[in-house]
């Protein structure tokens, strides 16, 4: 992988503490958070509640103040020129944001306008956004009665009116139903690939992650435990989990001993009728694992390569399954 | 409109080009002005509600109290009504009473998103004070209007309507912009509804208590008419009485006018201010 020459971000080592309650300490929410995103790339920052990744788009953004680190967003210093951040990013937060009282098209128009488009071009800016978010038809309604998935796509098309370089999208598709996700999964594609926009996006469905991220970047108590693309991340498990069903305990024990020497294979395990085994390659190795028994003169009842998943990185990387932290 | 603009393919048109600069200050308080003048429009009632008390003071208490005017020692002008002394005293109670309010525009927001997603943006914590403020001017001078034809109507008369009803409303408004930039700093501050209405309520009624808006304070202990005299609620009444009044007197008005606006800047400073605590919160 060619490094880009340009960065859209580069944290490094940020600490964001925030005062704890009566008898609470303090909360660490950010911990040396250190982050480099190449422009035009979809990030995804993905951990469990609470592991700090709404604290970092936040200090990202300019809405908080971290304590100490530095970051550049967008070509422009976080502590030294946030109006030059501000104008460079969009930011679509967690809850939705738009004025309910106000229509989509009102919505836009004003967002646009506070950017700097003239009364003219702010009204096609909307007019725009509205078709291609699928929200002409509710233009003139007040926000307070689009559902959910709507609001939602108002949010990100708020985020979009004045082309922003780097755009935040802190859990953009939490609370939505499938359809609706698969709406904005796709939106969210095309800006990167169309636009060039680069998004950093939070997350805590590991299946987003993997589907719209160039790079992820687990976060946990605050930093970054580990970061790539989604298939390095799971090479770095070393290979594709090969498990094998024999008809019997010893013919298990027999193919063990049969593939022990077999290149690309590791970590042979005999459990019962089963055989699992790492495999570098697991599509590749199939055929040679099954030439190999039967000049054993053995037979599998079953042979099953499963990919490693972002949720078995997790697993290696914080030491507890994503599920149970989340 | 939107049937004007024609439909380009998402892939040509892509997003458009990016604006140069962001809007200035006077286009971005203008915007965010209308914002909220919008949500009124949709929504005139709330305007009706802030009404109700001024009347309530002029028609009950205005009538309860006539007779005070017949108190020796009492300044009112001669001739003149209780009603029309209570006048001026119920405008400036109403701006100060209403514009109490005006953080919980701010805390809706917050509450919305919207004041997030305003902080990320290029948009100006000196717009979002100067859009607040001016909504709270522009709903103070119809509510004060509104305010003089029911006192006209249920009575009142003044001297010289022509000089008194302009100063008037410039006072109620300068009232309501110092009272509304303190409720702004205060909502920044607590970022909670409650606790925002408890401090307004704890600040506005003794304000309107040590002021000559309901009493002639010539018949008022020496103490409150002291206190009186550095409050900014006795200032607009002083102005709008004396403006209202046959002979004006325009170095009591002018003073007091030129004082409420340096009061004024100074809160809406403040207020902008506010959102640097705000923020150290997210």
């Amino acid at each position: 992988m060619s490094p880009s020459p340009e960065l859209a971000l580069a944290a490094s080592g940020l600490v964001k503490t925030y005062p704890g309650g009566r008898h609470a300490p303090p909360v660490r929410a950010l911990d040396g958070f250190t982050l480099a995103v190449d422009a035009g790339t979809v990030v995804a920052l993905l951990g469990p509640n609470g592991a700090g990744k709404t604290t970092a788009v936040k200090v990202l953004t300019t809405l908080a103040v971290a304590d100490s680190g530095e970051a550049q967003v967008a070509g422009a210093d976080i502590r030294r020129h946030p109006d030059q951040v501000r104008r460079r990013i969009g930011l679509v937060a967690q809850r939705p944001s738009a004025d309910p009282l106000a229509t989509g098209r009102e919505n836009l128009v004003l967002a646009a306008r506070m950017q700097g488009l003239s009364r003219h071009d702010a009204q096609q800016r909307a007019a725009t956004l509205l078709d291609r978010f699928g929200l002409l038809d509710a233009a003139d309604r007040q926000a307070k009665t689009y559902s959910g998935g709507m609001a939602r796509k108002l949010d990100v098309a708020l985020g979009l009116v004045h082309r922003p370089q780097v755009l935040f999208l802190d859990e953009p598709t939490t609370g939505l139903d499938p359809q609706a996700r698969a709406e904005l999964w796709a939106e969210i594609e095309r800006l990167a690939t169309d636009e060039g926009v680069t998004v950093v996006l939070t997350t805590h469905y590991l299946d987003e992650a993997d589907r719209l991220a160039d790079r992820v970047a687990i976060v946990d108590a605050g930093r970054i435990v580990v970061e790539g693309s989604p298939e390095e991340l799971k090479q770095a498990l070393r290979g594709d989990a090969m498990q094998l069903e024999l008809d019997t305990a010893a013919s298990a024990t027999a193919a063990a001993a049969a593939l022990a020497g077999l290149p690309g294979l590791r970590e042979l395990h005999v459990d019962g009728v089963r055989l699992r085994a790492r495999a570098d390659d697991g599509a590749a190795v199939v055929p040679a694992v099954v030439g190999c028994l039967e000049r054993a003169g053995l037979t599998a009842v079953a042979v099953t390569v499963a990919r490693p998943t972002l949720d078995d990185v997790y697993l290696r990387q914080v030491g507890r399954s994503f599920q149970e932290a989340s | 409109m939107s049937a004007a603009v024609p439909t380009i393919s998402p892939a040509a048109s892509g997003y458009g080009m990016r604006p140069r600069r962001p809007a200035g200050l006077a286009t971005q308080s203008m915007l965010l002005t209308g914002r909220a003048l919008r949500a009124l429009q949709r929504n005139p009632a709330v305007l009706a509600f802030t009404l109700i008390q001024p009347v309530i003071w002029l028609l009950l208490f205005g009538q309860l109290f006539r007779s005070v005017v017949h108190l020796p020692g009492f300044h009112a002008v001669a001739g003149s009504s209780y009603l029309a002394f209570l006048t001026p005293g119920v405008i400036v109670m109403t701006a100060l009473f209403s514009s109490g309010w005006a953080g919980t525009a701010y805390i809706e927001d917050m509450n919305l998103g919207v004041m997030d997603r305003l902080l990320a943006s290029p948009a100006r914590r000196t717009a979002m004070v100067v859009a607040n403020l001016g909504y709270q001017a522009v709903t103070t001078t119809v509510q004060t209007l509104i305010v003089f034809a029911i006192a006209y109507a249920a009575g009142a008369r003044f001297p010289s309507p022509g000089t008194g009803i302009p100063v008037t409303v410039v006072a109620a408004v300068l009232v309501a912009v110092i009272i509304a930039a303190f409720s702004d700093a205060i909502a920044l501050l607590v970022r909670q509804q409650e606790a925002l209405i408890g401090i307004s309520q704890f600040v506005v009624l003794p304000l309107q208590f040590l002021s000559g808006a309901i009493m002639d304070l010539h018949l008022a202990p020496a103490w409150i008419r002291d206190v009186a005299r550095f409050n900014f609620v006795d200032w607009a009444v002083v102005a709008s009485r004396d403006a209202l009044s046959a002979s004006v007197a325009w170095e009591t008005v002018l003073w007091r006018l030129g004082l409420l606006t340096g009061l004024a800047v100074v809160m809406a400073v403040l207020a902008t201010r506010a959102f640097r605590a705000y923020q150290r919160h997210l």
